[in-house]
């Protein structure tokens, strides 16, 4: 027998990720312009592999492939996977990631809803740990031919120290560990852009008009966004005011690597994330400080997958810690 | 008068669908062929029946007669003859049986006798009696006895009158307003005089603009200071507790009633059955339901109490699609058992609900914590939370988080994207809960019966053996008495008494006492030697005084010399 509610709003798990699909479309339209059309075929070859890994995982788990399939959450996990990749990663590796990521990451913690780690960036990090050469590995914006990118990421043949280049957060980096100058003399290389990386700010705006989508339709709340963002400023505006020769701007660290993408898409992951307002905005802040400290003095440039690994681990405590005030028990008695 | 209005957190907006039977206007349903009157008409208590099969009845006779505190009289709804006293099904959820007297009504509809009952020559506690009397209980759908719920007459500053009307295709109240609007001020007026209220608020949703303005125009007639108040239409705006923080920005947390916070909440149709019963002595005994739904003619009827869905379904010529029935709204009601069920005094509604109209739900998929049901929750409360906790059957932690705070709006299992039946989830572990007390409660009160068992077959032991050492004293002093004189005399004289075997025990018991008194540690053991040299010395001077014997030199006194038998069995002080 079925019981009250008998009325349903119509939303789907299906309908939230088609909007978080839809809202990452301006920023894939851009990184396709602007970077090369290769990442539509790392799109494609991510997206196939975690439909495929889905349904195989699903029917091994005797569970309803179609509904797995047809939420699209794979499909979410799988272009997250692609787009913080680099663009011209080998096939192989790109596959290898997203099975990490939909069977490892996902399944094994009990499928859609269970899995305490993103799945996205624990194949993110899993790669740069096993493949930190090919995930270090990223061609200057607009540098490459279609037809150059298709072949490293089909072809074997990697003779490519000539055409591909730091990122701006690398080469920031390396140029500041290699005592050549200050920020200004290192910025003025090839790989900077008017704010970030050249090319590259165009994507993360492409990303802010995605958010604006998910924010307006209330598919993610503001908490994330605006914790995440206003901690990676605050954060690097401190250091930078006190030593600008050093540190970067937090326009420069705002613009960079998958600051963005992260703000608006990762970072708001339902399932690993926090789920309380002010759990939510300690988990944001917690992931962009983390992310400023390893970009500014780890081993890695980004640092954003490990900031949400990192934090994702402190869920639990979160939550638990930060659960609203309910209905009638404010403080004592009533509030006249 | 301050008209700031304060929000609730949360609340929903689903497709009111009220213009389907808002325009219909308030119709007398006809008398059906029988009438099931329930005697449990209010919450947790149900009437005592006093009368027999057979006996006529007049309409508005007295049938139950109101039992315990929260107990309210139950009445024929017509005249006619009582066909039976049995257990029916009721109009809930569960299917259960509850008692009901079955009235073949005469078709004559006739009135028992009865007056306006003067409220101000009577008195409080009299008005309220009566209202008890009149089986008066909230119209709004939880059946609390009003009598009860206007409490002590002080302490309650406000009264709000409730014609928020929040669940979607309800009309009964809307109705009522906006044609009985003088009845409601008459009965909120009794309400507010018995209540000892400062204040009378109606809030009604804005998306009645006839009944508010239908309200206010009565009011302006009355000349009453009442402040007929518009609240946005958000679902669950109606709950009483809700729309007590709208109307008053005060927040009546989980167990506690609104008299405790000095305001009080009654239902528009509460107050026109109170204007009712007080101005014109009629019991409670019909009230008005909407039926709609997938129906060709939707409606607002004023239907008798107990009389058969089925009887009253025709009326609004339910479309032939139709698979179920529900009593009460799409968001807290329940479809209906059978529906040989009859209307009681909570019925507001009967949806006719069809696969296109009301659809089952799509399957469950699991939850992704989009958090979508806590902004919704009025209750504030995190409902992912208490799902999972109540999935794993993790009751503490579920109650923790503050399970029992939830009202089962269904707000969380309307925007769940995940299509899970959270509402289910809760009156699961709610009622496991309960489950749980009541079983530890049975335990409890087995263990304190055992343990008080044993302890009173352990008095009764003591008992028995303190009343046998009495009754062997007695024994003993007798036989002392008996035999003293003798003893007293010589070693061996046996002639004057009666019985040498009591002797030998007397004698007996004498030697055993002697030794128990050898064997019993004196508390001078522990002394020095002197101390206890000079013990023995007194002692065997205190004997040399009374048995004029020569004083040794220790205490070895009483073997040596042939003392009779009681010197040695009395040696203590």
């Amino acid at each position: 027998m079925i019981h009250s509610p008998y009325i349903r709003k119509p939303a789907s798990v299906q309908r939230v990720m088609g909007l978080v699909l839809l809202a990452l479309m301006p920023g894939v339209a851009a990184y396709a312009y602007k970077v090369g059309a290769g990442i539509l075929v790392n799109l494609a070859i991510a997206t196939l592999t975690a439909i495929a890994a889905e349904a195989l995982v699903m029917s091994l788990r005797k569970r309803p492939v179609a509904i797995a399939v047809t939420d699209l959450s794979a499909v979410v996990t799988a272009w997250l996977v692609a787009l913080c990749f680099p663009p011209i990663v080998p096939w192989w590796l790109l596959v290898t990631a997203v099975l990490v990521a939909i069977v490892v990451a996902k399944h094994l913690f009990g499928g859609l809803g269970q899995n305490p780690f993103n799945p996205a960036m624990v194949a993110y990090c899993s790669m740069i740990v096993a493949y930190p050469a090919l995930m270090s590995q990223w061609p200057p914006a607009g540098g490459l031919s279609f037809e150059t990118q298709l072949g490293l990421i089909l072809g074997g043949a990697r003779d490519i120290d000539g055409m591909t280049g730091a990122t701006a957060l690398d080469a920031l980096r390396t140029g500041l560990r290699s005592g050549t100058g200050g920020v200004d003399a290192v910025m003025q290389g090839s790989a900077f852009g008017f704010l970030g990386g050249r090319g590259w700010e165009w994507i993360s705006l492409g990303y802010i008009a995605g958010g604006a989508l998910l924010l307006l339709t209330r598919t993610i709340t503001w908490h994330m966004p605006a914790a995440f963002i206003g901690a990676l400023a605050l954060i690097s505006g401190l250091f930078w005011l006190v030593d600008p020769g050093r540190f970067a701007s937090p326009l420069f660290h705002l613009a960079s690597g998958g600051a963005m993408l992260a703000a608006f898409f990762i970072v708001t992951d339902p399932v690993s994330g926090a789920t309380t307002p002010r759990g939510k905005l300690i988990f944001a802040a917690g992931v962009a400080l983390i992310a400023w400290l390893i970009r500014t003095f780890g081993a890695y440039p980004e640092g954003i997958a490990f900031g949400v690994l990192l934090m994702n681990l402190c869920v639990p405590l979160i939550d638990m810690k930060t659960q609203p005030r309910v209905f009638g028990h404010r403080g004592q008695g009533n509030s006249r | 008068m301050i008209t700031r209005l304060f929000k609730f957190h949360g609340g929903i907006k689903p497709d009111a669908h009220k213009h389907e039977s808002a325009g219909a206007p308030i119709q007398r349903a006809p008398l059906p062929s029988r009438l099931i009157v329930p005697l449990r008409q209010s919450t947790r208590a149900t009437a005592r029946c006093i009368v027999e099969v057979g006996q006529q009845v007049l309409k508005g006779q007295r049938i139950g007669e109101p039992e315990g505190f929260l107990g309210t009289a139950v009445h024929a709804p017509t005249s006619g003859t009582v066909i039976d006293f049995g257990r029916y099904t009721m109009a809930h959820a569960s299917g259960l049986e509850t008692r009901c007297v079955v009235i073949q009504p005469d078709g004559e509809d006739r009135w028992i006798e009865h007056a306006p009952f003067d409220a101000e020559a009577a008195g409080r506690e009299a008005t309220l009696a009566w209202l008890r009397d009149c089986g008066l209980v909230g119209l709004g759908g939880a059946t609390f006895p009003s009598h009860v719920k206007l409490g002590k007459g002080s302490g309650v500053d406000t009264l709000i009158l409730n014609g928020a009307e929040c669940e979607p295709w309800i009309t009964c109240d809307d109705r009522l307003m906006r044609e009985r609007a003088d009845g409601i001020l008459a009965g909120a007026r009794i309400l507010y005089r018995l209540i000892g209220a400062r204040e009378l608020v109606i809030g009604i949703e804005d998306n009645k603009p006839e009944a508010i303005e239908a309200m206010r125009a009565a009011a302006q007639r009355a000349g009453d200071a009442v402040r007929i108040q518009p609240v946005p239409a958000l679902y669950p705006a109606g709950g009483e507790k809700q729309l007590i923080r709208v109307l008053t920005g005060i927040e009546i947390p989980y167990g506690k009633l609104g008299a405790d916070y000095g305001v009080q909440c009654f239902n528009v149709g509460t107050a026109h059955a109170v204007y009712r019963a007080i101005a014109h002595g009629e019991p409670l005994v019909s009230r008005i339901v909407t039926l709609t739904g997938n129906v060709a003619r939707p409606g607002n009827w004023e239907v008798l109490i107990g009389t058969p869905i089925d009887e009253l379904l025709p009326l609004a010529e339910p479309r032939p699609d139709t698979n179920r029935y529900l009593m009460g709204g799409p968001m807290m009601g329940f479809a209906l058992p059978r529906l040989d069920v009859p209307v009681v005094k909570g019925s507001n509604c009967i949806i006719s609900a069809s696969p296109t109209l009301l659809p089952p739900p799509p399957p469950e998929q699991p939850c992704i914590r989009c958090t979508e049901c806590a902004k919704a929750c009025p209750a504030e409360l995190q409902p992912f939370e208490l799902y999972w906790f109540s999935r794993s059957k993790n009751f503490g932690k579920a109650q923790e988080y503050h399970l029992f705070d939830c009202i089962e709006c269904g707000c969380c299992a309307y925007v769940c994207p995940s299509h899970i039946p959270l509402v289910d989830y809760y009156r699961f572990a709610k009622s496991e809960i309960w489950a749980r007390e009541r079983d530890k409660a049975a335990a409890d009160q087995a263990r304190e019966r055992f343990e008080f068992r044993n302890y009173r077959q352990e008095r009764e032991k003591e008992e028995k053996a303190a009343k046998l050492a009495a009754k062997a004293a007695e024994t003993r002093a007798k036989l002392s008495s008996e035999a003293g004189e003798p003893a007293a005399g010589a070693a061996a004289a046996p002639a004057e008494t009666e019985d040498p075997k009591k002797a030998l025990i007397a004698a007996a018991l004498a030697r055993a006492q002697a030794q128990k008194a050898e064997s019993q540690p004196r508390n001078t053991d522990n002394l020095s030697p002197e101390t206890q040299a000079e013990i023995a010395q007194i002692e065997a001077r205190r004997k040399a005084q009374a048995g004029d014997t020569p004083p040794p030199a220790d205490g070895a006194v009483a073997t040596d010399t042939p003392a009779p038998a009681e010197t040695e069995g009395s040696p203590r002080p």
